[in-house]
């Protein structure tokens, strides 16, 4: 079976069996291995990516299912051209080994999308599904909190 | 970026020493260097094991793993000190497996001496680092050994480059080396020369001796400087071990005995080979793996496949290995590593309090599941992708596995998605290779499902421990701690190495034996229990049972004082070693900790000194409606030199988060002689919101000059005690037994 995903602004096609999570079609399939693989069940959001804005965990979205358009992390901004809330990570210095990161900046940026300007409980809110075997969670909220103030600078 | 595969020379020949140190700073010998595992290739050229000249600027190959905690930056960071470069110019790889990398920070933690004690003696580091004995082959990150290892090293490495150059740019102008300077990748005369242009000529100009700068003009190291991985992180661009994509891949995965060390008695295939995708289905002898055009097809498959396995040849559940490593009481003591006064008549006095504890096996569970990617190549030769904290070992073992030489293994270490200690053994990289193998020529990704992770993990032991001890006028006297488990380095290197080392077990007593309390009477005995569960070592290792043991018992004792436990501890460190007595005080000032004593909260203090850094940490807690919440966390360590405060502060909190979350809710238990915790929702770490709000302060006043402590690991031991200290604060309850949410409701 054969899928077109919309990633990143782009049309991609995929042979896989519809049944596949969009998790392994983007890492198997295309070769996009930015979002991660952490448990499979929907518990530590290492596989975050954005559908339609929205964060979803990507190890539960079945490739038939997955027809919005879809953002993962290469699509947030690249080395060279970071998006606020990836330069926000870097100065606050947030990754220790980095597997969580994808996902955790992907939840960020839906939060921030939604919050402009979250409080310290908008982010135990959204984060809570994101894990981090490091305990990087102290500067994942200081770089979130910084992230909102550089948007609203402009 | 470069690779290393490039550049690889296919010998590794072993040599003896592989630095000799002098005085602290004076003149190093860089005679003895052992062979360059590196090669030339055009634009890249290896002055030494550890530094490659590029065009754009230098290549720092850094001899441990990056497994998170920020090793690579900080190793780069003292190559840099001396070689003049600019920090946007370095880049850092990980070595091939070579003996060149050998890890002389291991060394020093092969002694059967209270490290703190070790830490007052002048000079140890250097003396340990001229005598390098070769037991086997020491290229491993662990230990928290990695910046100690590196600390001369890398200096002398980025020396002996830069004097190599400016030999070379000397010969050029007709002028003395002496009258050159060398800034931002640079040799700077009445000409000025980038590195790139000097380096073909310098690779024969290395001298022989060289001499360290000084540390007071020290630019990088000391620094919290940016972490060169920091980017990547924080665009998915880092190649973590599991990314490895290859042309023409298939993915796979495995199913292993569950009943560990067990056999396979039958298999039946049929049922996972009709699912569309599935191409293979491989016998592996204690387990099968399926390959497949995707992981997630693989994994489905290998629950379609009929499996009758064989048993494992340990005991069926947790309370009958319970019963096997209380048994280990009865049997004469392993080790006896402390004996001060006499304990016996001591305590023979009366008033004695006494208290026995009890913890779980845990397991690692690293963000990034294990896997490996394995290329099995026409002429026989293999390629192997896979994280791992031992190359040298790994390479041996996919060696001996696919029955070729180990000149045949092509072994590299991508970044990894957390370590913990859990990438210690070769057992990815094995599977992947015998996985491959069934595949002639064409590369298999293996990645284990996060099931397979948990349920195939080499655990940290369970324990015992029975503790007794007494105090006259509100101070401890006498205290004889004694801890019963299997050990995990006999079970451990049994496995790795083939043999058990001989001599007392210090890991099993390691955090208890071995802490700087000046207590008068001061025993500690290791009794060890036969089970063969696969053990391995978890962040911290024995510090991490013994830590929850002796500081939940000077807690004990302290309350049967009727004193202060921040006080009481205070007490007794002062005399016997300053350091860790002033991180007790700060963390009491930091906390304010007389201020946390109110209605509806608790406080809990503990301390560790492990791996050469002395760790104090402070815990509040409070009591909310919907459960027990940890709101504030204070911690203060002393490193000695720390050479990247930014990485001490982060490796300290994460080490204490990590601890916390076992303490919290981690227990591996085993039914049917099978672990029964198979992923996150039932082995849960902190959240975000179940985290608490931290404050850490880096001192630096242990040891003398040059000592490093280590970083990753020290903050986890404290974690468990200080909660469980804060919880009887708060609740007048003591907690014997981990985790602790057997007994107390926490917020979720
Ligand atoms: S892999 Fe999807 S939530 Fe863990
Ligand atoms: S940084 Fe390692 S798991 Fe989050």
């Amino acid at each position: 079976m054969s899928f077109t995903l919309s990633v990143n602004g782009a049309l991609r096609q995929v042979d896989l069996p519809g049944d596949v999570p969009l998790l392994w079609a983007l890492r198997d399939g295309l070769a996009m291995t930015g979002t991660k693989f952490g448990c499979g069940v929907a518990a530590c959001g290492a596989c975050t990516v954005l559908i339609d804005g929205e964060a979803v965990r990507s190890c539960q979205v079945p490739l038939a299912d997955a027809t919005g358009k879809i953002t993962t992390i290469e699509g947030l901004g690249q080395p060279g051209a970071l998006a606020p809330v990836q330069v926000a990570w870097v100065k606050h210095q947030v990754a220790q080994c980095g597997y969580c990161q994808s996902g955790q900046i992907m939840q960020a940026a839906a939060l921030l999308a939604q919050i402009p300007d979250p409080s310290d409980q908008d982010i135990d809110e959204a984060m809570q599904g994101n894990l981090c075997r490091c305990g990087t969670y102290p500067r994942i909220r200081a770089a979130i909190h910084e992230a909102a103030q550089m948007i609203k600078a402009g | 970026m470069a690779s290393w595969k490039t550049i690889t020379r296919r010998s590794f020949i072993v040599l003896g020493a592989s630095v000799v140190g002098g005085a602290a700073f004076g003149a190093y010998k860089v005679a003895e260097v052992p062979a360059n595992p590196l090669v030339p290739v055009p634009g890249s050229t290896p002055l030494n094991p550890w530094v490659i000249i590029n065009a754009d600027g230098i290549t720092v190959i850094a001899p441990r793993a990056e497994m998170g905690q920020g090793i690579s930056t900080t190793l780069a960071a003292l190559v840099s000190e001396e070689l003049d470069v600019a920090w946007e110019q370095v880049r850092v790889l990980h070595g091939p497996p070579a003996q060149a990398y050998y890890n002389a920070g291991f060394v020093e933690r092969m002694s059967n001496e209270p490290d703190y004690q070790l830490s007052l003696r002048e000079n140890s580091h250097n003396a340990i680092l001229a005598a390098v004995p070769k037991i086997f082959s020491l290229q491993m990150t662990g230990g928290s050994t990695g910046a100690i290892g590196g600390f001369v090293q890398m200096r002398l490495a980025g020396a002996g480059a830069r004097e190599a150059l400016k030999a070379a740019a000397a010969r050029r102008l007709g002028v003395l080396p002496e009258t050159l300077k060398t800034e931002g990748g640079k040799v700077i005369g009445e000409q000025t020369f980038t590195y790139a242009e000097l380096a073909a000529e310098a690779v024969s100009l290395v001298p022989d001796d060289v001499s360290l700068r000084d540390p007071s003009t020290w630019r990088y190291v000391g620094r919290a400087m940016p972490r060169l991985d920091m980017v990547a992180k924080a665009t998915g661009t880092e190649t973590f071990g599991i990314d490895i994509i290859l042309p023409g891949m298939k993915f796979a995965t495995v199913r292993m005995n569950p009943r560990r060390g067990g056999a396979m008695t039958s298999f039946d295939p049929a049922a996972a080979l009709a699912l569309p995708g599935v191409d293979q289905v491989v016998g592996l002898g204690n387990g099968i793996a399926l390959i497949a055009n995707n992981t997630w097809t693989a994994m489905q498959a290998a629950q379609l496949v009929d499996v009758q396995w064989g048993d494992a040849d340990y005991p069926a559940d947790t309370a009958a290995m319970m019963s096997r490593i209380e048994a280990a009481f009865t049997t004469e003591p392993d080790s006896r590593l402390r004996d001060d006064g006499d304990v016996e008549v001591e305590l023979a006095k009366g008033d004695v309090v006494e208290a026995e504890y009890r913890i779980p096996f845990l397991a690692h569970a690293s963000m990034e599941p294990l896997n490996a990617t394995a290329w099995v190549k026409p002429d026989g030769a293999v390629e192997v992708w896979c994280g791992n904290q031992a190359p040298i070992m790994t390479r041996d073992a996919i060696a001996a596995a696919l029955r070729i030489g180990s000149d045949k293994v092509t072994l590299h270490t991508p970044v990894m998605g957390g370590g913990f200690g859990g990438r210690t053994d070769p057992v990815a990289a094995v599977l992947a290779a015998r996985i491959a193998a069934a595949m002639p020529d064409t590369p298999v990704k293996l990645t284990y499902s996060r099931e397979e992770d948990m349920t195939q993990d080499y655990y940290r032991p369970a324990a015992i421990a029975r503790l007794s001890g007494r105090n006259e006028n509100g101070k401890a006297t006498a205290l004889w701690g004694r801890t019963a488990a299997p050990s995990a380095t006999q079970n451990a290197l049994s496995r790795l190495v083939g043999f058990a080392p001989p001599g007392p077990d210090r890991a099993t007593v390691e955090g208890g034996f071995d802490q700087p309390y000046g207590l008068q009477h001061y025993r500690y005995d290791g009794h060890l229990a036969v089970l063969t569960v696969p053990l391995g070592f978890w962040r911290s290792v024995g510090n991490s049972m013994n830590a929850f043991f002796l500081e939940s018992f000077i807690d004990e004792l302290a309350h049967a004082a009727k004193a202060d436990p921040l006080a009481f501890r205070l007490d007794l460190m002062r005399d016997s070693h300053a350091p860790s007595a002033l991180l007790l005080e700060t963390v009491r000032d930091m906390s304010d900790w007389n201020s946390l004593k109110r209605p509806g909260f608790g406080r809990g203090v503990a301390f560790c000194y492990s791996f050469g850094t002395p760790v104090a940490q402070v815990l509040e807690v409070q009591d909310t409606p919907v459960g027990i919440k940890l709101t504030r966390a204070w911690i203060a360590c002393d490193p000695g030199l720390a050479m990247d405060p930014g990485i001490v502060e982060a490796q300290m909190t994460g080490a204490m988060i990590y601890g916390l979350s076992a303490a919290v809710q981690g227990a591996i238990t085993f039914a049917d002689q099978s672990v029964v915790e198979q992923n996150f929702p039932d082995y849960e770490p902190l959240r975000m919101h179940t985290t608490p709000r931290f404050e850490v302060k880096v001192l630096q006043n242990n040891g003398t000059f040059g000592h490093i402590g280590g970083v990753g690991e020290p903050g986890t031991p404290p974690a468990a005690p200080a909660l469980a200290n804060a919880l009887y604060d708060l609740t007048g309850t003591r907690a014997r037994t981990l985790p602790l949410n057997q007994l107390f409701g926490f917020t979720s």
